[in-house]
């Protein structure tokens, strides 16, 4: 297939063990190690891939956020009924006493 | 006696006459569905939870997933969020019940929304009604697969680079992604911000405007919607004078794209031309090229954060864990398969302090060319013209092992949504006995147009929506109530009976 098959090497962008061990972090997640392995990698071939992006020359244009050209409106301050506690915590794993039920922060 | 209802030829237009005139009852007409999908999703697997009872007296509907039903079971398809009940609806699925829509259930997604098969669900793929050995497409496949096996008159299908065009086109039947900002994501289970919008998946273009029209419209609990400049219109008349169709070369000659596919499409624009619209080639070079790589940048990115709020405290599943960190960082990495973690990890590190603006940053200056490339090529055209997907469904596992093959199903999709753009796909014809979709893309709140279009094609290409493994020589006309039938196309005759 095309597009993403592209391998480009102005933009050599290898990412290490260790980059994905502290990616995970930020995204905390708890990789098993197998899966840093498989997706150091997968993400080193599809930031490859992707990173053709680096080739254009952009300096002088704009970035996009959002597709739709939106001004902003106002509206009235409205009170308005929030949901009832008792469904708010019908979904939770641990409600306790109209709470979430935590573990303490790792100090 | 209850009268025979042929769901798999039935619309929701002929449905909705035939409740107004008494003809059937709302019961009936769901019971309908609902003892086809006891016949057929056994082997298809389009629904996650079908529904024993529903509000409403009118036409049944399915909703992906990913759309929150109050009091009815949403999972996006994550095992992160089995047992989620949410205690709202979204705005789409109040907008079909205050019209009086049955819902039927939810159907099947890749987790999230992330994918083109439906094979990273973490319930199982749903299987293609023309071949269930292949992939019905995705994210939305469920859906798609659902109203092709007349499990569902219609259903709603939500897309953030293809995942309702795509499945239509591989299940051979109509899907629109609308205009960002013309339909509500108020209750959606977010995947790309800038990107997601949900949109109709129906058996033919009149049945797909009349649900846009329900679910369209400004709504004051997503901040991102606006007015639609103008009403829907139900398209009528099979007339395309004076209509400019744009062929965007490389939209039509990717690498990639089947032999067949590329003849299917050719063929319906050769058909428009003969219904009066003027056809000419145009060039979006810059956004085939960077399309999918500026997706795969932004869509990721936006994914790391929406999905951040996973964190087994609120609902959903939650892993034990001696502090709190450890529960939130074991419940995110038992509770979300590959595709999501992948697309985490993605989007985590484009974000990431020193690679921001070579790889998030850079994308969106990338998006503003495509807009721009789009806004030209507008000018020219009034619509443009392409195949929806490169290949016909593909075998399930075919991709399931190569995340950058499976990214490249959306090739084609893709540019027109990262520019906001509104995307119609139609069923062309059959490519190896399997179905072809034709990709119109129009201009911002273009839907009225690709209405128009779309219905005259479809009138003119007379695709049986039927798969060929469940047409009977009876047909056209099957059962007691006369439906919709056209031509087939392919000249093909049917090689089995049910």
């Amino acid at each position: 297939m095309s597009g993403l098959s592209l391998t480009l090497t102005q933009f050599p962008m290898a990412i290490s063990r260790e980059e994905v061990l502290h990616v995970a972090g930020l995204a905390w997640l708890a990789l098993t190690a197998e899966e840093v392995d498989r997706l150091t990698g997968e993400l080193d071939k599809i930031l490859d891939a992707v990173g053709i992006v680096a080739e254009l020359d952009l300096a002088d244009v704009p970035p996009t956020s959002h597709p739709l050209d939106l001004v902003n409106v106002w509206e009235e301050d409205v009170p308005r009924d929030s949901l009832a506690l008792e469904d708010v915590l019908a979904s939770a794993p641990e409600p306790e006493n109209g709470l979430f039920r935590v573990p303490t922060w790792r100090q | 006696m209850a009268p025979v209802i042929d769901t798999l030829r039935l619309t929701a237009e002929e449905a909705a006459t035939l409740l107004e005139g008494g003809e059937v009852s709302a019961g009936e007409l769901r019971a309908a569905y609902l003892d086809a999908i006891a016949e057929r999703d056994p082997q298809l697997h389009c629904f996650l939870k079908t529904v024993d009872e529903s509000e409403g007296d009118g036409v049944p509907i399915a909703l992906k997933d990913v759309i929150s039903t109050k009091g009815v079971e949403t999972t996006a398809g994550s095992k992160i969020l089995s047992g989620y009940v949410p205690v709202f609806d979204s705005t789409v699925a109040a907008r079909c019940k205050d019209a009086g829509l049955q819902l039927l259930g939810k159907t099947n997604t890749d987790e999230f929304a992330m994918g083109s098969s439906t094979e990273n669900s973490a319930f199982g793929p749903s299987r293609n009604p023309w071949d269930p050995t292949r992939v019905p497409g995705g994210s939305g496949g469920g859906s798609a697969a659902a109203v092709t096996a007349g499990m569902a008159p219609w259903a709603l299908g939500s897309d953030t680079g293809g995942s309702i065009k795509q499945p239509s086109a591989l299940c051979g039947n109509v899907g629109l992604r609308p205009t960002y900002g013309s339909v509500s994501r108020y209750g959606i289970v977010a995947f790309a911000s800038s990107l997601d919008q949900v949109g109709p998946v129906a058996k033919t273009v009149r049945d797909a405007a009349l649900l846009y029209s329900i679910i369209a419209g400004r709504d004051r609990c997503d901040s991102t919607t606006a007015e639609l400049p103008e009403p829907v219109r139900l398209p009528e008349g099979d007339s395309l004078a004076g209509l400019r169709i744009g062929v965007p070369t490389e939209l039509n000659e990717a690498e990639g794209i089947e032999p067949g596919v590329r003849e299917a499409v050719r063929k319906a624009i050769e058909l428009a031309e003969g219904l009066g619209a003027e056809v000419g080639e145009c060039s979006l070079p810059r956004s085939v090229r960077y399309g999918l790589p500026c997706y795969y940048l932004i869509a990721p990115a936006e994914a790391s954060s929406n999905l951040s709020r996973y964190d087994g405290v609120r609902f959903g599943i939650r892993a034990e864990g001696e502090s709190y960190q450890e529960l939130v960082e074991r419940t995110r990495d038992e509770g979300f398969g590959d595709e999501p973690k992948r697309r985490i990890m993605l989007g985590t590190y484009a974000l990431s302090a020193g690679y921001y603006d070579a790889f998030y940053g850079q994308a969106q200056k990338v998006r503003t060319l495509i807009i721009d490339e789009h806004r030209e090529a507008f000018d020219r055209f009034d619509v443009l013209a392409c195949p929806t997907s490169p290949t016909v469904a593909f075998p399930i596992g075919e991709r399931a092992a190569d995340p950058l093959a499976m990214y490249a199903s959306d090739l084609l999709t893709i540019p027109s949504c990262l520019a906001g753009l509104p995307g119609l796909s139609i069923p062309c014809g059959l490519s190896d006995r399997l179905p072809v979709g034709l990709q119109l893309i129009g201009p911002q709140f273009g839907e009225n147009l690709l209405f128009r279009v779309g219905h005259a094609l479809e009138e003119a290409i007379g695709f049986d929506t039927v798969p060929l493994r469940w047409r009977t020589r009876s047909d056209p006309v099957r059962g007691q109530i006369p439906a919709r039938v056209g031509s087939d196309p392919t000249g093909l005759t049917p090689e089995e009976t049910v």
